[in-house]
């Protein structure tokens, strides 16, 4: 007898496990659709924007030029003088030039006024695409007299037609012309800056190119072979760079814009990943039950022969077929959805977009709604090869200890990792990718533990006392196969999604409301000449409106702050200071003391220079300082409008800038500006909107170069743009939503089994319907406020924490959103539970158990 | 005539909390190619876990399982796999069907695992032999308890086992159904010429085999010859 005979090998295939899993399959096969249905919603969110990412670059692409609407725009913001002009003349002979700067305008008819981006043109631009007015032929005609083009929405706003007036300045021009698209400007760019043309000849004559304007200069060049573009960049750009011009050329415009919706598409594709994220979290906790209703088919097999990889495989070809399948549906359907999103995202793309199929895309979508769906099904699944054939006689062999398998730990691990990864490959940024992976454990951490505090706190504090309808109930939430872990993580993950954008969007409209509050300024003038300081300060009080500040300012060049100048920087890179500081223009006022908005943190606040010769100690911002590195009794040197004047840091200020009114990087003392030209600025309120209206229209009638920022424009501007933005992310947010619903009626459906013989033993036992009834209303009614609960606390601990860290503002959550939210999922939640469990309340208990049984 | 299965010095205990719970001790035995054997005691005597030892389902505490010259305490689970798979025949006294797979396919699956050729003819014939020729596409619960079972033992003799194991055969089943059911094992078993082990409470199926080895506390406590037999 040879006792060591090994048994010879078994001659089983790869093609019988597939067609096992296609076997076993036939029975489970709308329970296993279910699962993968939760993946259906994420993959579809997800390969309808990257399907549209793929329409918007080829459009990028395709569109470039008429983006910029020239081969090259140089742009300054300092007056061109006319040797500068005659160079950039030789620059090409095709150049058109344009001064843009925002100012107030005035309709006569309708007696209205409001801040726009006025733009003075000359010459053909643009020489790519079109400026898209109504009629077509106003944008080229508008040059030859004077005429203007307004923004169609701020006409329809302010009820004017074509033909009617428009005061720009101390001109009057006529409407020829709806703007209906300028080159390169999105919607949302039109809500907050509406664009008025009017033809640059007449531009002196409006009076509003005055001291302390602030005036973009761009010229616009055609050539005629775009090879010279990059040849005349690469050998000026350095001269450029000296004169203070920036410059963008198409390529460049299409990475900028190309780098822009790649982050906008980016975050909505995190969005749809949190969406599928919770898919997949209903697939892990959907095959976890599947899995555990199949241990007993498992151990036959086992006891047959079968190998407990082989086990394994027959599931996980399951498994992959079905996540496959969900994948491929979520594909289809995203296909589908990517031609609704160039309507959602209108406000936000600067050109019409035409949606194609993308093969990319939906490959994309199927690679990864497989692979994530398998992955989260990994943990359950690989739990079938430790099944011992034992249980085929004894049924309450224990089975084995998870926690011991090393490869389930490697899997949750490498879980992580991909969630990691993908969140890097979406936000591509490393720190943000933590951030993200982090958050989303946390939050995951806390459901969870929340979860396993209900499970355990119902056991152990278990209302012995209590009727026994709420016994039942409150037992479903810790009994075997409870539901608890599963529908309090998915729903209270998607409700937390849901309510903190609320949250945030009353947050932030809520921070613009409050610094304006109270006795707070609401109104700012600004652009005043010194010869206008007096009046309008007169017309202000006529009016009954305070003077809160009158703010004089002169603007200035930093030269040398440290003994660095802006060519030491360019000569060395390791210098820790940044270009911008020396190529900005800085607006300054002078003052003898702080103001409300103000808090002195380090040095002294010098009031005055007492007389010539004495050293200027100018008070700088913190923020600004840290920067510059900046230490106190620094030396910084200022050209003040061709006169260089050397300060010294005396002192740093915090400052609060979320108020209406005037702040400033750098404040001098008295007694060293006040010969220097300047301009003022007026801080004022009324909280009477008619009041208002008139003020503004005396201002603009009589001053049209001052330019006026009213709070209840800057208001309904952010709640315009919020609203879009919004809407977007709602939407976004809406495949969470529906997913999690998805996952609670997959769970409420597969938990039906596990309940049926449960119900059915009750009714036996004598239970009236009513009791099974309220048995599971009080079980859903349970979950459902507590998933919702958590949600919302959980909404509430991000809101709050995007409110102190990101906004600097103090949370005050709003409570209506809170408690409709909170209503609306528990009753949800509730009326699922039921209706999926009608049918054991309504049938005969036996004929329930034999439609089980088979 | 050899020896198929030879049991020395099993013992198999459990680990219940912290006491250490000894099912079987010292159990010895051997059986011969082709006999028949009926493992009988009280309950908890050790019948069942002795079964599944013998069969391959569960490793021993100390001692040796040599079942057709194989050692199976040297074994791992998956190894011991392909021992059932290919020398092993089971029959359960709740039958252990696949429910999602249809009487052929549960008949046509140790076949089908050892790759043979020809799976579906051998099933159907065995199937037929069982009675159940007009049945083989129902799944079990659209099957009597009595024609599951002889389902059970049409899968059971599919691969030619050299020995079966019965574990209640009959203990889910009427009287009538019973006796067939018991016809139809012992006919296959000569037919085939497998050794067939039973562990029964009922000791008219007992006495039907060829020695009766009777447990009690975990030990073995009588090694008989039937008279019946």
């Amino acid at each position: 007898m040879d006792k060591k005979l090994k048994p010879e090998k078994a001659q089983y295939s790869e093609s019988w496990l597939w067609k096992m899993a296609w076997r076993d399959s036939r029975k489970s096969r709308s329970r296993l659709f279910l699962f993968t249905s939760s993946i259906i919603l994420g993959i579809s969110a997800l390969v309808a924007i990257n399907s549209f990412r793929d329409s918007l670059f080829n459009e990028i692409n395709n569109q470039a030029k008429s983006l910029l609407g020239a081969d090259l725009v140089i742009e300054s913001n300092k007056p061109i003088e006319t040797q500068t002009l005659y160079y950039l003349d030789s620059l090409g002979s095709e150049w058109s030039r344009e001064s843009a700067f925002a100012s107030m305008i005035y309709f006569p008819r309708t007696d209205g006024t409001r801040l726009v981006q006025v733009r003075a043109l000359e010459g053909k631009y643009p020489y790519y695409g079109a400026i898209e007015t109504i009629p077509q032929e106003a944008s080229g005609e508008f040059q030859m007299g004077k005429k203007a083009l307004v923004d169609q929405t701020l006409m329809l706003q302010y009820d004017v037609e074509i033909g009617d007036e428009i005061r720009v300045g101390e001109l009057s021009f006529e409407i020829t012309g709806k703007l209906q698209q300028v080159p390169g400007q999105s919607g949302i760019g039109a809500t907050v800056a509406p664009v008025v043309y009017i033809p640059y000849r007449y531009l002196e004559e409006t009076g509003l190119v005055q001291r302390g304007s602030r005036i973009n200069y761009n010229f616009y060049y055609k050539f005629q072979d775009p090879q010279r573009v990059d040849e005349l960049v690469e050998s000026q750009k350095e001269r450029w760079e000296t004169m203070g011009f920036d410059h963008e050329t198409i390529e460049e415009r299409k990475e900028d814009t190309g780098e822009a919706f790649g982050n906008l598409t980016n975050f909505l594709n995190l969005v749809a990943f949190v969406a599928l994220l919770l898919g997949c979290v209903g697939v892990a906790s959907a095959v976890h039950i599947y899995i555990k209703e199949k241990l007993g088919i498992v151990s036959v097999l086992r006891c047959l022969g079968v190998k407990g990889w082989q086990a394994f495989k027959i599931y996980l070809y399951q498994i992959s077929v079905m996540g496959f399948i969900g994948s491929f549906i979520g594909a289809v359907i995203g296909s589908l959805l990517q031609g609704y999103l160039p309507e959602l995202l209108k406000d936000f793309i600067p050109m019409a977009i035409d949606v194609s199929f993308s093969w990319t895309s939906v490959l994309e979508g199927l690679a990864l709604g497989t692979i994530i769906s398998v992955l989260f099904a990994l943990v359950p699944l690989l739990s079938i090869r430790q099944v011992s054939p034992l249980r085929v006689i004894r049924e309450s062999y224990n089975e084995f200890d998870f926690r011991q398998d090393k490869l389930i730990w490697a899997v949750s691990g490498l879980i992580f990792l991909f969630v990691f990864g993908f969140a890097w490959m979406q936000i591509r940024e490393l720190d943000e990718a933590i951030f993200f992976t982090l958050g989303l454990l946390v939050a995951f951490a806390i459901l969870v533990g929340i979860s396993y505090l209900v499970m355990r706190g119902v056991r152990r504090y278990f209302p012995s006392h209590w009727s026994y309808v709420w016994r039942q109930g409150l037992a479903n939430l810790y009994r075997p196969n409870n539901q608890t872990l599963i529908l309090i993580t998915s729903i209270g993950l998607g409700t937390a999604l849901i309510t903190t954008l609320y949250f945030v969007q009353d947050l932030l409209v809520d921070k613009v409301s409050i610094s304006g509050s109270g006795d707070r300024p609401n109104m700012v003038l600004f652009d005043i000449q010194t010869d206008q300081k007096e009046d309008i300060a007169q017309l202000t009080i006529d009016y009954e409106m305070p003077v809160i500040q009158e703010v004089p300012i002169v603007t200035m060049r930093l030269v040398e702050a440290k003994g660095t100048t802006l060519q030491d920087l360019k000569a060395d890179s390791t210098i820790d200071m940044p270009k911008w500081a020396f190529n900005r223009e800085y607006r300054v006022t002078y003052r003898d003391h702080l103001i409300d908005s103000e808090t002195l943190k380090e040095g002294k606040f010098y009031p005055n220079v007492e007389s010539v010769g004495d050293s200027v100690f100018v008070s700088v911002s913190q923020g600004y300082a840290e920067n510059l590195n900046l230490e106190l009794g620094d030396e910084m040197i200022f050209n003040v409008q061709g006169a260089l004047i050397k300060t010294y840091v005396g002192s740093f200020r915090d400052i609060d800038w979320n108020r209406v009114q005037t702040n400033f990087l750098v404040v001098f003392p008295k007694g060293v500006l006040e010969k220097a030209p300047q301009f003022h600025v007026l801080v004022t309120r009324t909280n009477n909107k008619e009041l208002s209206a008139r003020y503004q229209q005396a201002i603009v009638r009589s001053y049209p170069n001052i330019s006026i920022i009213d709070l209840e424009l800057i208001l309904k501007t952010l709640d315009d743009i919020l609203g879009k933005v919004a809407f977007v992310i709602r939407f976004m947010a809406l495949f969470s939503i529906v997913t999690g619903l998805l996952v609670l009626i997959g769970s409420v459906i597969i938990s039906k089994f596990q309940r049926v013989k449960e119900s059915v033993l009750l009714r036996t036992l004598g239970a009236v319907k009513k009791q099974i009834f309220q048995i599971t209303a009080l079980e859903y009614l349970i979950l459902g406020a507590l998933a919702s609960t958590a949600g919302v606390m959980l909404s509430l601990l991000g809101s709050w924490m995007l409110a102190i860290f990101t906004f600097e503002v103090a949370f005050v959550p709003t409570v209506l959103p809170m408690i409709v939210t909170f209503l609306v999922i528990t009753l949800l939640t509730m009326i699922i539970g039921l209706s999926n469990s009608r049918g054991i309340v309504s049938k005969p208990p036996l004929q329930i158990l034999r439609d089980t049984v088979n | 005539m050899s020896s198929i299965l030879s049991i020395n010095q099993l013992t198999k205990s459990y680990q219940s909390g912290e006491r250490n719970l000894t099912v079987l001790q010292d159990i010895n035995f051997s059986i011969e190619k082709g006999d028949s054997c009926a493992i009988v005691g009280p309950s908890g005597s050790g019948k069942t876990t002795l079964l599944g030892l013998c069969a391959g389902l569960d490793a021993a505490s100390a001692g040796e399982v040599i079942l057709n010259d194989i050692k199976l305490n040297n074994l791992n689970e998956d190894e011991r796999a392909q021992v059932r798979n290919q020398y092993v025949g089971f029959v359960f006294q709740n039958f252990q069907l696949i429910p999602t797979l249809t009487a052929l396919e549960n008949v046509m699956v140790p076949l089908e695992l050892r790759g043979v050729k020809g799976a579906q003819k051998s099933s159907i014939e065995l199937l037929e032999r069982v009675g159940l020729g007009d049945r083989i596409n129902h799944y079990p619960s659209q099957l009597s308890g009595g024609e599951q079972q002889r389902v059970s033992i049409a899968r059971a003799f599919s691969n030619q086992p050299q020995i079966l194991f019965a574990d209640e055969p009959t203990g889910n089943l009427d009287e009538e159904t019973s006796e067939k059911i018991e016809k139809l094992l012992f006919d296959l078993n000569k037919e085939s010429g497998t050794t067939l082990v039973l562990v029964t409470h009922d000791m008219e199926l007992a006495a039907k085999t060829d020695r009766i080895i009777r447990l009690k506390g975990g030990r073995l406590i009588e090694d008989e010859v039937p008279a019946l037999s």
